[in-house]
């Protein structure tokens, strides 16, 4: 089956149309959306919407510490500029929004395969995976091969050898990578809604949990249109600003 | 595991033949059970014993992930594998004969026959560096040869994709490679430059003119650390039939540094194929090994590098293309030579490590006896590569980096796509003669030429041709982007 993996969506909701375009496409046949849904974009109702719409059809959907921050209101150790931007988001959302944020799963596993926002070692953490020392503690803490997580916003290829070796990986291009049995992978796809390793492209990856084979894709959308939607609704002008170089 | 048997089946391939046992895996000749079983095909079956040997394993998994990435003539056509979770194994084409290690005892072989292994070879590497692959353990045992001559790489499990995780360069402390070829650069642990494979090749080729290793067979990493500062005795001290513009290219292989190597297997390829246009320095002239104190110096400097910066093979590709000008002398536009020269400086300007091949076409007929000379009795051959490197001179290009080819065919748009082809081009730049009389009457070379070319073509207009502009076109063979020149002198250049 081929699974398109979708995190840190952050309400773009042109990013979000581009890169769902671009997995249907390629004949998608499940999706998994690894949390933070909300936060930063100006369309966190259309995002929750169509997320919520792809779960009730069998998508996977887990938590993110945006979606929690959100349904629990700004709290004192926020910034100024992520407390506005939460309570903006949270006046945003009708009841039912905000349960489906409320409601998700912080872990969700199928076969293989394990969906976290943060890490697999004590998710609520919030553990950024920013190297190889917490690759190998999340690789360590589950039982399934392959753990796909967000949470970072730059793409990222981890592998644990039966030997006990960590190795990362930073993906070019769209070639399609073998995760072979042999040893233990963690996949980061790199955020659709805010990526920020210097290309504005909305990242996004495929995986065949039957050939094991992962791509990661680029996905070029509009983020002029994101920027100024962002700038109507009076929400932090930097957070519009960044978009257009992808920091 | 099962012990295996002729006549056992492993998912749809029957065993038939074990053909050979290394340290590291078992070869076997198997036919496909289901479909087409009328081509001998080889499983490899990596040897998994009780004291697993991490590298066969991890090995074996390189070469799983890469192999079904690779295509064309120079690698084994890939057919399938088994994962680790059940019996793993590949299965690949069968090549017939022998690899080049059978030759080796007889070494040093003719001077033809090293100069034409050494194309072979380049010419595969090339090949395989294009697809973003360094193979990193070039060796005879690991190249074999088509009927047809072509040389084929074998054995991908030391090798190194751009697009995908480096299983090897975490797990293992001791350098990877084969102790007589290793380059400098593998000595510390850098597996991500393409011009490792010509250092290897290099070393087979100084050990096929010679008869010697050029760096001993080490066993230790001290040993191995040596080729950092020691260099090799000069090949014509031990073989004095190998001709100084060899020794050159050999000794230029075996660079420790490895910007000083050729910058592709393709320009390597290039100066074997071309012997005349090998720029000679004092390579070429060494009777001895260095002295002290530049061993000493080189010394000094090894203990200090460890690292390098960021390379790959694709990259070290696009930075250092070859490129053809192909130029007709008997045409004599003033205007369209400044064009081609305008157009030839600005793609050297976008890559610098581009290489320059100025090519004219002196028409010969189809039958009968060609003139040697003109009717003023000069050279021909001379007259037009006097031609061609005044043409070249406004451009300033250093000797090292422009070459100068007189080609002798009857069909010029022929005879330029072959060269490109047997020299691995980038990229042509050509002028067209616009609509003139006698472009009506031959046909245009450069139309021919765009469609028969492999790679990108740019067509060159003069200012005061028919239509003032300049159009490449890159033909659906090649995905190089198309690229737009507009001539000199006239802004408004119209697309063709």
């Amino acid at each position: 089956m081929l699974i398109a993996i979708l995190t840190d969506i952050h309400a773009n909701r042109e990013a979000l149309t581009a890169c769902l375009a671009h997995a249907k496409e390629r004949h998608a046949q499940r999706y998994a959306f690894l949390g933070d849904l909300v936060g930063y974009g100006a369309d966190p109702a259309w995002v929750v919407d169509t997320v919520r719409q792809h779960v009730e059809r069998g998508a996977f959907a887990v938590q993110g510490n945006h979606d929690v921050g959100v349904v629990q209101g700004a709290s004192k150790n926020m910034n100024p500029q992520a407390r506005e931007v939460v309570e903006w988001t949270r006046a945003q959302l009708d009841e039912t929004q905000l349960q489906f944020l409320d409601k998700l799963p912080l872990t969700q596993e199928s076969g293989n395969c394990l969906f976290v926002h943060a890490t697999a070692a004590e998710p609520k953490s919030w553990e950024y995976i920013t190297g190889t020392l917490e690759a190998i503690k999340s690789m360590h803490a589950t039982k399934c091969r392959i753990t796909f997580c967000g949470h970072v916003h730059e793409p990222a290829l981890y592998n644990l050898s039966p030997t006990g070796k960590v190795s990362s990986f930073v993906p070019t291009g769209d070639s399609s990578i073998p995760l072979g049995t042999q040893r233990r992978w963690l996949v980061l796809p790199g955020s659709v809604g805010q990526p920020r390793d210097g290309n504005p492209a909305a990242c996004y990856a495929l995986f065949d949990d039957t050939s094991n084979e992962l791509v990661y894709f680029r996905v070029p959308y509009d983020y002029e249109t994101t920027a100024a939607k962002i700038r109507k609704a009076g929400l932090p002008q930097s957070i519009g600003n960044r978009l257009e170089h992808g920091r | 595991m099962n012990r295996l048997e002729p006549g056992m089946v492993i998912d749809s391939f029957r065993l038939e033949e074990k053909l050979h046992k290394g340290g590291m895996a078992m070869l076997w000749r198997v036919t496909r059970i289901d479909g087409d079983n009328s081509k001998p095909l080889l499983m490899k079956i990596p040897i998994l014993g009780d004291n697993n040997d991490p590298a066969a394993i991890v090995g074996f998994e390189v070469e799983q992930m890469i192999m079904p990435k690779l295509t064309g003539i120079h690698v084994p056509r890939y057919v399938a594998a088994g994962d680790f979770t059940g019996q793993p194994y590949i299965v690949m084409e069968l090549i017939a004969g022998k690899s080049l290690r059978a030759r080796f005892d007889e070494a040093p072989l003719p001077i033809d026959d090293v100069v034409s292994i050494g194309i072979k070879v380049a010419n595969a590497l090339h090949d395989l560096h294009r697809q973003n692959v360094i193979h990193l353990d070039i060796k005879p045992s690991n190249i074999m040869f088509r009927e047809s001559g072509e040389a084929i790489l074998i054995d991908y499990g030391l090798s190194r994709h751009d697009k995908l995780p480096d299983l090897l360069a975490e797990e293992f402390r001791l350098p990877m490679g084969t102790g007589p070829y290793i380059s400098p650069e593998q000595v510390l642990h850098i597996r991500n430059d393409p011009r490792s494979d010509l250092f290897a090749l290099g070393v087979l080729l100084y050990h096929l003119a010679t008869g010697e290793r050029p760096l001993g067979h080490p066993t230790s990493i001290s040993g191995l650390r040596r080729r950092l500062y020691r260099d090799a005795v000069p090949p014509r001290a031990l073989n004095p039939q190998i001709p100084p513009w060899l020794q050159e290219i050999i000794l230029r292989c075996l660079e420790v540094d490895a910007k000083a190597r050729h910058d592709t297997a393709a320009q390597l390829a290039f100066e074997l194929q071309n012997p005349d246009q090998v720029q000679l320095t004092v390579r070429s002239q060494k009777r001895v090994r260095d002295g002290f104190v530049t061993v000493a110096r080189r010394w000094f400097h090894s203990v200090g590098i460890e690292s390098m910066p960021q390379q790959s093979a694709s990259t070290q590709l696009t930075r250092a293309p070859i490129i053809v000008v192909a130029i007709d002398l008997g045409y004599g536009s003033e205007a369209l030579a400044e064009s081609l020269r305008v157009a030839a400086r600005r793609v050297l300007q976008t890559e610098p490590g581009a290489r320059l091949a100025c090519v004219t076409v002196q028409k010969t007929n189809r039958i009968g006896m060609d003139e040697v000379v003109d009717r003023e009795g000069r050279n021909i051959h001379v007259k037009h590569l006097v031609g061609l490197k005044h043409w070249a001179r406004p451009l300033g290009i250093p000797p090292d980096k422009i070459t100068y080819h007189v080609l002798e065919a009857p069909d010029p748009a022929s005879a330029i796509v072959e060269y490109a082809k047997i020299n691995d081009v980038d990229h042509i730049v050509i002028g067209s003669r616009g609509s003139s009389a006698l472009r009506r009457y031959l046909g245009s070379v450069s139309s021919q030429v765009v469609a028969q070319a492999d790679c990108t073509v740019t067509v060159v207009k003069s200012a005061g041709s028919s239509a003032n502009a300049a159009v490449s076109a890159s033909p659906l063979a090649s995905p190089i982007a198309v690229q737009t020149l507009t001539s000199a002198s006239e802004p408004e250049g119209t697309m063709h």
